[in-house]
């Protein structure tokens, strides 16, 4: 039966033209970042002053930057910074919000509403100027960097484990394992978070581009990544401070990194109306 | 209604309380005090800028006489800026961005209702795809790509627009507008699409239109109401997003406002402009979440138990 569903799933996903297509891309991008290591052209940190700024060429594909820096190479190095970072943060807002909104639904009572009323507490406040706070206060640093994006991502992720929690606890399987004597933790382990799992696997992909964003805005400020490490949000800075003689440092790096968050996109709506077709808009 | 509002304001207050009192810590728990970087000061000066500052009070004293300074207004003087205080700072800046985001929230509504509307009166035609699919572009793609870019274009080949500034030259409001409406334009047309056709579907609009009311009448006055209801819930968190948008497109473009103000801050470590601006940013993210579910609430009834 569950493998069903998942073929099912799978089948549905892959139909979907644009988020196989987004899937197709973020895979290849996925690989390129993990043996970037093995096939970079050049050194990310390695300048060619006597070369400076120049367009692309046979020798640099994507041209290099005004230090003489090869852009394909700083663009291949930026994307695991900007990935990690995305996928990072999206497992701990994944596994703070998982066990929050399961332990919250599965309580029920006075325990609920009082982890829930700390949840709406917390949606109040505008955590970007946290995340800033942070970079600008402890330094700025990656680690620090996706674990405060994470921290504060989770909330929306409690809300809908909790409400399939809820919905989901109150059906008879779970009473015939109450019943049999199974205990709390392993109800919550073998039955919720198994059937809860579809909407958190969609938001969790939608979260990804939204975090990487975050970082992104932040690097673009100034306030993330520093040189001589790149990721995509540098870069782009980089390319909009000199890009009125040299346009492809702004475009190169813009063009990769749209073209990723489109493909998250995609996958996220895709995978929500094969996974969870009651909610996908018409 | 009024236990709504009741309601809705008592959530606000631990919103805030939370924010100051955490923005408070974390900057008083920073590494080093804020005049550890100038070069070499004596420890008398150094003693007597504490004083100044009230850095020598017990932390608990600071923060109770921070909070009731903030409680009037007051976010106290500026270590950067001497003489000048955070309050001050801001409403220096606070007109221009505020400017700027209510344009841009005018250019999101304008654009983006009418774009919804047209898609949802054709549903699944040209007129529905094309607006649709602009507006999943226009989701994705940041300000940090748009706005360089649209300069690139617009300002550096085709020299259209200035490429920066605000209020200085004609046509220099256009590129930092567009560049902050456009994802809430997006998001604003897709709302109203969806809300349209909810509404498009429903018994009284089709007694409205038996009774023989104009289309136009018929849309504007009788659907509208009802389909723009996620939009107006939505206006409160747009205007948040708006506001920390802001940081970005005022370094994009210079523009003088308390964005870029902040960001100079946080470069700066002006710690109490830093504390003072994101308690003022909360305060006024908060205020508009709650004033857009109470519109929405006066609206549509259904929301009010």
């Amino acid at each position: 039966m569950n493998n069903s569903l998942w073929k099912d799933a799978f089948d549905r996903l892959i139909s979907n033209k644009l988020s196989l297509f987004g899937s197709i891309y973020i895979l290849f991008i996925i690989i390129l970042a993990l043996i970037t290591p093995l096939i970079a052209p050049y050194d990310y940190a390695y300048q060619d002053l006597d070369l400076g700024p120049s367009g692309p060429s046979a020798l640099h594909w994507l041209g290099t930057d005004t230090l003489g820096r090869d852009l394909l190479t700083r663009m291949m190095y930026g994307s695991r910074v900007s990935l990690m970072v995305g996928f990072l943060a999206t497992m701990v807002a994944l596994s703070i919000g998982v066990i929050w909104g399961t332990v919250a639904g599965f309580s029920g009572g006075k325990v609920d509403t009082i982890m829930m009323r700390i949840v709406d507490v917390l949606y109040g406040i505008p955590f970007i100027i946290f995340v800033i706070l942070l970079m600008v206060i402890f330094g700025r640093n990656l680690i620090l960097l996706f674990m405060a994006i994470g921290a504060v991502e989770w909330l929306t992720m409690a809300r809908i484990v909790r409400s399939q929690v809820m919905s989901l606890s109150k059906q008879e399987f779970i009473l015939a394992a109450e019943a049999m004597g199974v205990s709390r933790v392993g109800i919550i382990y073998k039955h919720l978070i198994p059937n809860a799992i579809g909407p958190v696997i969609v938001y969790a992909t939608l979260t990804v581009p939204q975090i990487m964003l975050l970082e992104a805005f932040l690097s673009f400020l100034g306030l993330g990544v520093q040189a001589p490490l790149s990721s995509w949000g540098l870069l782009i800075r980089d390319g909009a401070v000199s890009m009125e003689e040299y346009w492809w440092l702004l475009i190169f790096p813009s063009l990769a990194f749209s073209l990723t968050l489109f493909s998250l996109n995609f996958i996220g709506d895709g995978l929500r109306d094969a996974l969870d077709p009651r909610t996908s808009d018409s | 209604m009024f236990n709504l509002i009741l309601r809705r304001v008592v959530i606000a207050i631990p919103v805030l309380l939370t924010v100051i009192t955490l923005t408070f810590l974390m900057v008083h728990s920073a590494p080093g005090g804020p005049f550890d970087e100038e070069k070499a000061v004596s420890a008398e000066v150094l003693a007597k800028l504490n004083e100044r500052y009230n850095l020598d009070q017990p932390l608990s004293t600071q923060y109770f006489d921070y909070l009731s300074g903030v409680l009037v207004g007051d976010f106290g003087p500026s270590f950067r800026y001497p003489g000048r205080s955070v309050t001050e700072l801001i409403s220096i800046g606070l007109p221009t961005t505020f400017e700027l985001a209510l344009y841009s929230i005018l250019f999101a509504l304008c654009v983006g209702v009418l774009a919804g509307v047209l898609g949802a009166l054709r549903p699944n035609t040209a007129l529905d795809y094309i607006p649709m699919s602009t507006a999943m572009i226009g989701i994705c793609i940041p300000s940090i790509i748009l706005g360089p870019t649209l300069i690139l274009v617009f300002g550096i080949w085709l020299e259209w627009v200035p490429v920066s500034g605000w209020g200085y030259m004609p046509g220099d409001k256009i590129l930092p507008i567009i560049t902050l409406g456009t994802a809430y334009a997006a998001y604003c047309a897709r709302l109203t699409r969806g809300g349209m056709l909810e509404i498009l579907n429903q018994d009284f609009i089709r007694t409205a239109r038996a009774k023989g009311l104009s289309e136009t009448r018929v849309v504007v006055v009788h659907a509208l109401r009802g389909g723009l209801t996620p939009v107006i819930a939505f206006l409160g968190p747009a205007m948040a997003g708006l506001l920390a948008g802001s940081f970005v497109v005022e370094t994009i473009f210079g523009i003088p406002g308390l964005g870029r103000f902040y960001v100079e801050a946080a470069f700066n470590r002006d710690y109490t402009m830093i504390l003072g601006s994101s308690i003022f940013f909360s305060f006024l993210i908060v205020s508009f979440n709650l004033i857009s579910d109470l519109v929405a609430a006066a609206l549509n009834p259904k929301l009010r138990d």
